[in-house]
Protein backbone atom coordinates (compact mmCIF):
# COMPACT_ATOMS: atom_id res chain seq x y z
CA UNK A 1 0.00 0.00 0.00
CA UNK A 2 1.25 3.57 -0.77
CA UNK A 3 0.27 6.55 1.16
CA UNK A 4 0.59 10.35 -0.42
CA UNK A 5 2.79 11.86 0.86
CA UNK A 6 3.49 16.40 0.62
CA UNK A 7 5.58 18.78 1.42
CA UNK A 8 5.54 22.17 2.71
CA UNK A 9 8.35 24.23 4.55
CA UNK A 10 9.85 21.23 6.83
CA UNK A 11 6.34 19.88 7.15
CA UNK A 12 5.83 16.42 5.74
CA UNK A 13 2.41 15.67 5.79
CA UNK A 14 1.35 11.54 5.03
CA UNK A 15 -1.78 11.16 3.94
CA UNK A 16 -3.13 7.56 5.25
CA UNK A 17 -6.05 5.43 3.64
CA UNK A 18 -7.91 2.57 4.27
CA UNK A 19 -7.94 -0.04 7.05
CA UNK A 20 -4.96 0.36 9.40
CA UNK A 21 -4.05 -2.81 10.77
CA UNK A 22 -1.29 -5.17 11.43
CA UNK A 23 -1.26 -6.14 7.99
CA UNK A 24 -0.63 -2.55 7.00
CA UNK A 25 1.06 -1.00 10.32
CA UNK A 26 4.89 -1.78 8.85
CA UNK A 27 3.71 0.08 5.61
CA UNK A 28 2.77 3.59 7.65
CA UNK A 29 5.99 2.82 9.65
CA UNK A 30 8.39 2.33 6.20
CA UNK A 31 7.01 5.60 4.77
CA UNK A 32 6.50 7.96 8.55
CA UNK A 33 9.63 6.93 10.20
CA UNK A 34 13.04 8.34 7.51
CA UNK A 35 10.51 11.33 7.76
CA UNK A 36 11.01 11.68 11.31
CA UNK A 37 14.88 10.55 11.52
CA UNK A 38 14.85 12.91 8.79
CA UNK A 39 14.32 15.91 11.35
CA UNK A 40 10.66 16.85 9.59
CA UNK A 41 7.66 17.45 11.44
CA UNK A 42 4.97 14.84 10.47
CA UNK A 43 1.31 15.23 9.81
CA UNK A 44 -0.64 12.75 10.19
CA UNK A 45 -4.29 12.96 7.80
CA UNK A 46 -6.42 10.67 8.83
CA UNK A 47 -9.50 11.54 7.35
CA UNK A 48 -10.09 8.80 4.90
CA UNK A 49 -8.86 6.07 7.38
CA UNK A 50 -11.99 3.46 7.81
CA UNK A 51 -10.78 1.45 10.33
CA UNK A 52 -8.33 1.46 12.56
CA UNK A 53 -6.96 -0.77 15.71
CA UNK A 54 -4.19 -1.49 18.21
CA UNK A 55 -2.10 -1.80 15.91
CA UNK A 56 -2.39 1.61 14.34
CA UNK A 57 -2.39 3.08 17.55
CA UNK A 58 0.96 1.52 18.50
CA UNK A 59 2.29 3.31 15.09
CA UNK A 60 0.97 6.90 16.14
CA UNK A 61 2.46 6.32 19.39
CA UNK A 62 5.80 4.72 18.54
CA UNK A 63 5.81 7.73 15.63
CA UNK A 64 5.55 10.15 18.75
CA UNK A 65 8.23 8.82 20.41
CA UNK A 66 10.41 8.68 18.11
CA UNK A 67 10.33 12.07 17.18
CA UNK A 68 10.23 13.50 20.83
CA UNK A 69 14.31 11.86 20.33
CA UNK A 70 14.59 13.78 17.21
CA UNK A 71 13.37 17.08 18.40
CA UNK A 72 10.75 17.39 16.25
CA UNK A 73 6.73 16.19 16.42
CA UNK A 74 4.12 14.12 15.06
CA UNK A 75 0.40 15.72 14.78
CA UNK A 76 -2.80 14.28 13.81
CA UNK A 77 -4.85 15.54 11.32
CA UNK A 78 -8.57 15.43 10.09
CA UNK A 79 -9.77 12.38 11.90
CA UNK A 80 -12.16 10.19 10.68
CA UNK A 81 -15.12 9.09 12.72
CA UNK A 82 -13.65 5.55 13.10
CA UNK A 83 -10.32 7.05 14.46
CA UNK A 84 -11.56 9.26 16.67
CA UNK A 85 -13.41 6.54 18.23
CA UNK A 86 -10.46 4.24 18.75
CA UNK A 87 -8.31 7.12 20.09
CA UNK A 88 -10.85 7.88 22.60
CA UNK A 89 -10.55 4.41 23.77
CA UNK A 90 -7.15 4.09 23.57
CA UNK A 91 -6.84 7.19 25.88
CA UNK A 92 -8.37 5.47 28.78
CA UNK A 93 -5.33 2.74 28.75
CA UNK A 94 -2.53 5.27 27.20
CA UNK B 1 -31.11 -7.89 27.96
CA UNK B 2 -30.21 -4.18 26.66
CA UNK B 3 -33.54 -2.16 26.80
CA UNK B 4 -32.29 -0.02 23.87
CA UNK B 5 -31.40 -3.14 22.20
CA UNK B 6 -34.81 -5.24 20.71
CA UNK B 7 -34.40 -8.75 20.40
CA UNK B 8 -32.14 -10.09 17.86
CA UNK B 9 -32.07 -13.72 15.64
CA UNK B 10 -30.68 -15.92 16.66
CA UNK B 11 -28.02 -17.29 14.33
CA UNK B 12 -24.77 -19.15 14.61
CA UNK B 13 -21.81 -18.81 11.57
CA UNK B 14 -18.53 -19.67 11.33
CA UNK B 15 -15.27 -19.19 8.92
CA UNK B 16 -11.88 -20.25 9.06
CA UNK B 17 -8.58 -18.44 7.87
CA UNK B 18 -5.20 -18.98 7.27
CA UNK B 19 -3.55 -17.43 10.88
CA UNK B 20 -2.03 -14.57 8.86
CA UNK B 21 -1.96 -10.65 9.33
CA UNK B 22 -2.63 -10.64 6.26
CA UNK B 23 -6.17 -12.67 6.88
CA UNK B 24 -7.83 -10.15 9.25
CA UNK B 25 -9.39 -8.11 6.75
CA UNK B 26 -10.97 -11.33 5.79
CA UNK B 27 -11.63 -11.71 9.43
CA UNK B 28 -13.10 -8.24 9.41
CA UNK B 29 -15.35 -9.16 6.43
CA UNK B 30 -16.71 -11.98 7.67
CA UNK B 31 -17.65 -10.55 11.01
CA UNK B 32 -19.44 -7.00 9.57
CA UNK B 33 -21.46 -9.67 7.34
CA UNK B 34 -22.59 -11.85 10.21
CA UNK B 35 -23.42 -8.22 12.30
CA UNK B 36 -25.77 -7.23 9.11
CA UNK B 37 -27.60 -10.16 9.40
CA UNK B 38 -27.97 -8.91 12.87
CA UNK B 39 -29.24 -5.72 12.70
CA UNK B 40 -26.87 -4.40 15.52
CA UNK B 41 -26.10 0.00 15.48
CA UNK B 42 -23.28 0.70 13.68
CA UNK B 43 -21.66 2.19 17.03
CA UNK B 44 -21.94 -1.57 18.21
CA UNK B 45 -20.85 -3.27 15.08
CA UNK B 46 -17.86 -1.39 14.79
CA UNK B 47 -16.95 -1.74 18.79
CA UNK B 48 -17.59 -5.77 18.30
CA UNK B 49 -15.74 -5.92 14.92
CA UNK B 50 -12.13 -4.41 16.58
CA UNK B 51 -12.61 -6.72 19.77
CA UNK B 52 -12.88 -10.14 17.17
CA UNK B 53 -9.84 -8.77 14.77
CA UNK B 54 -7.79 -7.73 17.99
CA UNK B 55 -8.39 -11.21 19.40
CA UNK B 56 -7.57 -12.87 16.16
CA UNK B 57 -4.69 -10.70 15.60
CA UNK B 58 -3.25 -11.94 19.02
CA UNK B 59 -3.75 -15.74 17.63
CA UNK B 60 -1.40 -14.51 14.67
CA UNK B 61 1.20 -12.00 16.69
CA UNK B 62 1.34 -14.62 19.53
CA UNK B 63 0.22 -18.37 19.31
CA UNK B 64 2.02 -18.34 15.72
CA UNK B 65 4.62 -15.73 16.80
CA UNK B 66 7.42 -18.40 16.17
CA UNK B 67 6.01 -19.69 12.78
CA UNK B 68 4.83 -16.88 10.58
CA UNK B 69 4.69 -19.24 7.45
CA UNK B 70 2.47 -21.53 8.83
CA UNK B 71 -0.60 -22.89 6.76
CA UNK B 72 -2.48 -23.92 9.73
CA UNK B 73 -6.62 -22.22 10.10
CA UNK B 74 -7.98 -19.93 12.83
CA UNK B 75 -11.82 -20.88 12.91
CA UNK B 76 -13.96 -17.72 14.06
CA UNK B 77 -17.35 -18.47 15.37
CA UNK B 78 -20.26 -15.66 15.95
CA UNK B 79 -23.36 -16.84 17.85
CA UNK B 80 -26.08 -15.06 19.46
CA UNK B 81 -29.01 -16.71 20.99
CA UNK B 82 -31.37 -15.02 23.05
CA UNK B 83 -29.90 -11.46 23.05
CA UNK B 84 -26.51 -12.87 24.00
CA UNK B 85 -23.50 -12.75 21.76
CA UNK B 86 -21.26 -15.36 21.94
CA UNK B 87 -17.92 -15.58 19.60
CA UNK B 88 -15.41 -18.17 19.85
CA UNK B 89 -11.72 -18.61 18.35
CA UNK B 90 -10.19 -22.12 17.60
CA UNK B 91 -6.35 -22.28 16.74
CA UNK B 92 -3.59 -25.00 16.88
CA UNK B 93 -0.71 -22.55 18.06
CA UNK B 94 1.21 -22.16 21.16
CA UNK B 95 -0.89 -22.80 23.88
CA UNK B 96 -1.81 -19.68 25.66
CA UNK B 97 -0.20 -18.51 29.18
CA UNK B 98 -3.22 -17.09 31.02
CA UNK B 99 -1.23 -15.32 33.46
CA UNK B 100 0.95 -14.07 30.53
CA UNK B 101 -2.27 -11.93 29.13
CA UNK B 102 -2.28 -8.72 30.76
CA UNK B 103 -1.81 -4.59 30.03
CA UNK B 104 1.62 -3.79 29.97
CA UNK B 105 3.10 -1.15 31.01
CA UNK B 106 2.49 2.63 30.06
CA UNK B 107 5.74 3.43 28.40
CA UNK B 108 5.70 -0.10 26.36
CA UNK B 109 2.72 -0.13 24.28
CA UNK B 110 2.37 -2.74 21.66
CA UNK B 111 -0.59 -3.80 19.88
CA UNK B 112 -1.08 -6.90 22.20
CA UNK B 113 -1.25 -5.00 25.15
CA UNK B 114 -3.79 -2.82 23.81
CA UNK B 115 -5.63 -4.81 21.56
CA UNK B 116 -6.71 -7.04 24.93
CA UNK B 117 -7.55 -3.83 26.48
CA UNK B 118 -10.00 -2.97 24.01
CA UNK B 119 -11.54 -6.76 24.18
CA UNK B 120 -12.02 -6.02 27.75
CA UNK B 121 -13.78 -2.63 27.56
CA UNK B 122 -15.96 -4.09 24.09
CA UNK B 123 -16.71 -7.45 25.54
CA UNK B 124 -18.70 -8.89 29.02
CA UNK B 125 -15.85 -11.62 28.99
CA UNK B 126 -13.07 -13.55 28.19
CA UNK B 127 -12.34 -16.77 28.51
CA UNK B 128 -10.58 -19.37 27.62
CA UNK B 129 -11.84 -22.98 27.65
CA UNK B 130 -9.34 -26.05 27.48
CA UNK B 131 -10.03 -29.45 26.34
CA UNK B 132 -11.50 -28.65 23.16
CA UNK B 133 -10.21 -30.82 20.82
CA UNK B 134 -8.48 -30.72 18.15
CA UNK B 135 -7.79 -27.41 19.49
CA UNK B 136 -5.57 -26.05 21.34
CA UNK B 137 -6.92 -23.14 22.55
CA UNK B 138 -10.09 -21.95 22.11
CA UNK B 139 -10.76 -18.11 23.50
CA UNK B 140 -14.47 -17.92 24.19
CA UNK B 141 -15.90 -13.74 24.32
CA UNK B 142 -19.27 -13.24 25.48
CA UNK B 143 -21.66 -9.79 25.22
CA UNK B 144 -25.39 -9.46 26.43
CA UNK B 145 -26.88 -7.23 23.88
Amino acid sequence: MKFKVSEENNISTVFLNGEIDMDIADNVREVVFPLIDAGKEVHLNLKDVQYMDSSGISVIVESNQRAKQKNTKVELKELSQPVEKVLAMAKKFL
Amino acid sequence: MNAEQPELKNISEKKDFLVRSSSLKDVRTFSREVFEKLELDQSLKDELVLAIAEAAQNIVKHAYKDFPDTDDRMVVQISCKDNKLEIAFFDNGKPVEKEKIKHRAIDDIKPGGLGTFFIQEIMDSIVFKEGNKPWINNLVLTKKL
